[in-house]
């Protein structure tokens, strides 16, 4: 987790999108809890965009 | 310098690996796990190609990613806050895979790739991967294994993190992209709301809506141009977003689209209408003078001679033909692998040159880097009889000559014959190692190799195998087309006039007229994809070809892949046999041996093997 930090940390400098942070800091709480639950990214009728 | 390569997670993974850029093995996942467009890590890919270079995972100098995850990321979270609070669905739907997994993906190749040196016991890969930008990815596949010492490089797809369209130039080993069309606004994706709203899969029934478009008139080209797609003089476009549902929903159209086209899309597998056909026959023609404009303005900008194409719009052969027929540029190269796959390519060479700095050196103006696609497994004879001997199958052994002269009789006399020779091919076209052969001259092939042996719709077109040196005796076309990615019309002398009776046909009525005097490869438009072969990259089929050359006076084949729809294209002679053994293919050849359909036991155990496939 701590290199996956440093990398984010250098990817918003690298592109001027500080205002990523705190979506993906509250992203990555949400995060920890869908661990525990099985969710999956069936879209069948859509290009893969995700 | 060994590079891997490694495409995965989105569309079709894959695995390549260069050596001092020479490109020594590349395969699609989807060929060993047997289900098709295979998104999982490419273990077996991977394996594969560390086997056929002798190497480990520690011998290894790079191992490059085919795009960036979190500019990936980046793209989705903006998206996701431009459209809210619509969009939820799709949001909730995306988020926990890329929470658990996409997100981390350094972690995820790790242990991807530990898991395959357990396999084939290796040193682990311990040192940082590269992240390659996708569409740089595409753009490296394309220019560097092209013949040409510095090109204009485009790449047109559905979407990598942001862009959708790029250009660049190629010079040496030296490679830049100048500029770019970002996301939603994507002709990839244009095509693929059509795709999906004539019934038909996105993402794989795409070649279904070019094959069909021959059928149709252009009758919604305005429509297109007036209302969904704002397309300038010089290529750029923008989308109206307001006709599209694929930034905040989970189809690619939405009911603002429908109105306008008159009705809801077509469900999957329902009957093929004259609407679904102008439809195709509209969105293709809408697509071609994108293109056109697009190759225009990168020729003015580059000044460059020469046109190197990926990405996946550049399978688009139909487009790709009138490109080289308007002569934008003086060559056209285009990488045979220019979808996602081929990614994995183009980050090994970009890791290759653009980040290790190797110097790159164009062989020859007429040889590219890919020495004919031929990149995946080979079976040796002795594996070959070892297999069959071991599954009793019955089989007589022929030496070459005796081999080419009775399949190309076998050919002559309307037989299908399954024919499995040599590497297999990397990319989505069997060009004559993993492939179905019949006689292009015969009027029932298509439909017989359509409805009996590749159970698939009956308006789809068959593509030509000519010897290369023939080409133009066939067909409209004077220069290579090793990777059937390009589509030219019949010669003028060759087709048949239609009677007052056959124009009033309408559709699919007009399928069974012969066209020409090789109505199997003939479409309705009288154009055909055409794949020239030359004995320089594939010598048995070269052979074969002049070997029915000299029975029938014809050198051209039907050449279409080896499998059956919604399966992927067979790899190993055990895949050859079961789907020979599946379909009413008279004959298969596997390396020297040949395997007649009346000799062999009917499988066992097998009545409900189409279940095994997804319909593509």
């Amino acid at each position: 987790m701590g290199a996956f930090l440093m990398e984010l940390w250098a990817f918003m400098r690298e592109r001027k999108k500080f205002w990523l942070l705190p979506i993906i800091l509250v992203l990555l709480l949400f995060g920890a809890l869908l661990v525990l639950t099985e969710g999956s990214a069936v879209a069948p009728f859509i290009y893969t965009l995700f | 310098m060994r590079v891997l390569g490694v495409s995965a997670f989105y569309h079709d993974a894959a695995a390549a690996l260069a050596v001092d850029g020479k490109i020594v093995a590349a395969a699609q996942e989807e060929r060993f796990t047997r289900k098709k467009h295979d998104s999982r890590f490419p273990r077996h890919a991977v394996a594969y190609c560390l086997r056929e270079a002798g190497l480990g995972l520690g011998d290894l100098d790079r191992v490059a990613f085919y795009d960036k995850p979190l500019l990936k990321f980046e793209r989705l979270l903006e998206t996701y806050l431009s459209f809210a609070p619509r969009g939820w669905r799709s949001f909730l739907t995306a988020m926990p895979v890329w929470l658990k997994e996409k997100l981390f993906l350094d972690r995820l190749l790790r242990t991807e790739l530990d898991a395959v040196a357990g396999e084939i016991t290796c040193d682990p890969w311990t040192k940082p991967f590269l992240f390659p930008e996708h569409h740089f990815s595409h753009a490296a596949s394309a220019f560097y294994p092209s013949p040409f010492e510095e090109a204009a490089v485009l790449t047109m797809d559905g979407v990598g993190e942001w862009a959708t369209t790029s250009f660049g130039v190629g010079r040496g080993n030296a490679l830049t992209l100048q500029a770019d069309i970002t996301f939603p606004h994507s002709l990839g994706l244009l095509y693929s709301a059509f795709t999906y709203y004539t019934g038909f899969k996105v993402n794989s029934g795409e070649y279904k809506v070019m094959g069909l478009a021959p059928y149709g008139e252009p009758k919604y080209v305005d429509l297109i141009l007036t209302h969904l797609i704002d397309l300038k003089e010089d290529g750029s476009f923008h989308l109206n977003m307001e006709y599209f549902d694929y930034c905040t929903g989970l189809r690619m159209t939405n009911d603002r689209f429908h109105r306008l086209f008159g009705g809801e899309p077509r469900r999957p597998e329902a009957e093929l209408t004259q609407r679904e056909m102008d439809l195709a026959r509209s969105i293709q023609e809408v697509t071609e003078l994108a293109v056109l404009r697009i190759a225009r303005h990168v020729r003015t900008q580059t000044g460059m001679r020469n046109l190197c194409l990926a990405g996946g719009v550049a399978l688009n052969c139909v487009a790709n033909g009138r490109l080289l027929r308007e002569r934008v540029f003086d060559r056209l190269w285009i990488q045979p692998a220019a979808g996602d796959a081929g990614g994995a390519l183009g980050a090994a060479l970009a890791a290759t040159y653009g980040h290790a700095g190797t110097p790159r050196t164009v062989v020859a103006e007429e040889a590219d880097g890919m020495v004919g696609s031929y990149l995946g497994p080979v079976y040796s004879q002795q594996e070959i009889e070892g297999f069959l001997n071991a599954q009793g199958y019955v089989y007589e052994r022929l030496t070459d000559s005796e081999l080419f002269d009775t399949v190309a009789d076998l050919l002559a006399h309307e037989a299908v014959v399954g024919w499995v020779q040599g590497r297999m091919e990397f990319g989505p076209r069997a060009l004559g190692n993993r492939s179905i052969l019949g006689d292009a001259r015969s009027p029932k092939m298509q439909s017989i190799m359509n409805l009996k042996v590749k159970f698939r719709e009956s308006f789809r077109p068959f593509a030509p195998a000519v010897l290369e040196e023939r080409v133009a005796d066939y067909f409209e076309l004077d220069e290579p087309s090793p990777y059937m990615l390009l589509v030219a019309p019949v010669q003028e002398v060759r087709r048949k006039p239609l009677t007052e009776e056959d124009r009033r046909l309408f559709g699919i009525q007009r399928l069974n007229r012969p066209r020409s005097d090789i109505p199997a490869v003939t479409h309705l438009d009288y154009s055909a994809r055409i794949q020239t072969v030359s004995k320089t990259t594939n010598p048995q089929f070269y052979a074969l070809l002049k070997a029915f050359e000299a029975k029938t006076g014809y050198g051209v084949l039907v050449n279409t892949s080896f499998n059956v729809r919604g399966e992927p294209i067979v790899c190993s002679p055990a895949d050859a046999y079961r789907c020979f053994m599946r379909t009413e293919m008279d004959a298969l050849v596997v390396g020297n041996c040949l395997l007649r359909k009346e000799a062999q036991r009917p499988l066992t155990a097998d009545s409900d093997w189409r279940k095994d496939f997804q319909l593509d």
